[in-house]
C-alpha cells in the first residue's frame, strides 16, 4: 500500500563487513588488520575528522548517511523539515561498557557523551544540518511497521518532508546497520511500505 | 625531561587521547591555539585535557578558569606541566 506519496530514496545496509547501497554491494579495499571504520572512512572518502572522535554507533550513522545523503538535494529543504528517527535493540551499550571499564581508573568525558543511543542522531543531525524531528526507539527487532505509521505521522502532521529512518545497532563489537532516506512526492517506484522496508533491509 | 621534550610528548598523547587519527606530532605548532581556531578542540576535548593532565602527570586542576590560560596551546600546556613539578620538588 501507498502511503501519503512517501518513496524509498536511498538505502544503505552495513552488516559484518558488508556494505550495501541502493541493494548494490560496495567492494571494499579492506587489508587485513585495518579498523573497518577506517575503512569506510577512506573508502567513502568521508573527510569529518570529528568520526574518529565518535563511538561506533556514530561512525555507522556517519557513514550510513553520507552514501544516503550523498545527491541529497538539502537546499530544496528548510532545516526543520529533515527528520531522523532511529532505532535499535541494544541502546548504547557498547558506550555504556566502554565508559565503565574507563570509570574503573579515570572517567572518560568523551566516552560519557556516547551513553546514550540517541548521541547517532545528534552526530548526523551536526553533520548534515538535520533541525526537525527525531526520535530513537528501543525494540527486540526492528519493526517496519512502527516505523513507517510513526515517519507518515511525521510527514503528515509535524511538518517533516524528508527524514531518515531505520535500524542502526552495535553490541560486542558486531553491527547492524539498515538506513532509509524517505522523501515525499519523489516517486521512484520504491513505495515506503513495511514489506519495502524489510525487504532492502535484508540486503546486506 | 626538557621542555623541548616534554612538548614533543604532550603532543602525542593530545593526539592519543583526543583521537585525532588525522594528525601528527608534526602537524601540531607550539604555540597553535588548542581550540577554535587551531586545532579545532571543543568543550569535551577540554575535560580530556584536564583527565589528561591528572592520569599522566598527577597534577588536578585547582579551579576551572585556569584552564583557559593553561590549555590556550602546547606551549602553555608545558610551562604548566613544568611549573607544577618544580613546586612538588620544592
Amino acid at each position: 500500500m501507498k502511503i501519503n506519496d512517501l518513496y524509498i530514496t536511498q538505502a544503505v545496509c552495513i552488516k559484518e563487513g558488508k556494505l550495501v547501497h541502493n541493494n548494490l554491494e560496495i567492494a571494499l579495499n579492506r587489508p587485513e588488520n585495518k579498523d573497518f571504520f577506517q575503512v569506510l572512512y577512506d573508502e567513502l572518502e568521508i573527510d569529518y575528522p570529528r568520526f574518529f572522535k565518535m563511538d561506533a554507533m556514530g561512525k555507522l550513522g556517519i557513514a550510513a548517511g553520507h552514501l544516503l545523503l550523498k545527491d541529497f538535494a538539502i537546499n530544496i529543504y528548510q532545516t526543520e523539515e529533515l527528520g531522523i528517527v532511529l532505532s535499535n535493540r541494544s541502546g548504547s551499550i557498547e558506550a555504556d561498557v566502554n565508559y565503565f571499564e574507563s570509570a574503573k581508573t579515570f572517567p572518560s568525558p568523551s566516552l560519557f557523551v556516547y551513553t546514550l543511543p540517541n548521541i547517532v542522531i545528534g552526530e548526523i543531525s551536526i553533520r548534515y544540518g538535520f533541525k526537525g524531528e527525531n526520535a530513537f526507539f528501543i525494540s527486540e527487532q526492528f519493526n517496519a511497521e512502527w516505523m513507517v505509521f510513526y515517519v507518515n505521522d511525521l510527514m503528515e502532521n509535524r511538518g517533516i518532508r524528508a527524514c531518515i529512518c531505520g535500524w542502526i545497532d552495535v553490541q560486542d563489537g558486531q553491527y547492524d546497520v539498515r538506513l532509509f532516506l524517505i522523501e515525499k512526492g519523489k516517486n521512484n517506484g520504491l513505495n515506503f511500505t513495511a514489506g519495502q522496508l524489510d525487504r532492502m533491509g535484508a540486503t546486506a | 625531561m626538557d621542555k623541548k621534550d616534554l612538548i614533543y610528548q604532550l603532543k602525542q598523547q593530545i593526539i592519543k587521547q583526543l583521537n585525532l587519527a588525522d594528525k601528527k606530532p608534526e602537524d601540531i605548532k607550539d604555540d597553535d591555539p588548542l581550540f577554535v581556531e587551531g586545532l579545532g578542540l571543543d568543550s569535551i576535548d577540554a575535560l580530556e585535557l584536564i583527565v589528561l593532565l591528572q592520569q599522566e602527570y598527577q597534577i588536578k586542576l585547582k579551579n576551572a578558569e585556569e584552564g583557559q590560560t593553561i590549555f590556550r596551546s602546547v606551549n602553555t600546556m608545558a610551562d604548566y606541566i613544568l611549573e607544577q613539578q618544580a613546586g612538588a620538588a620544592n
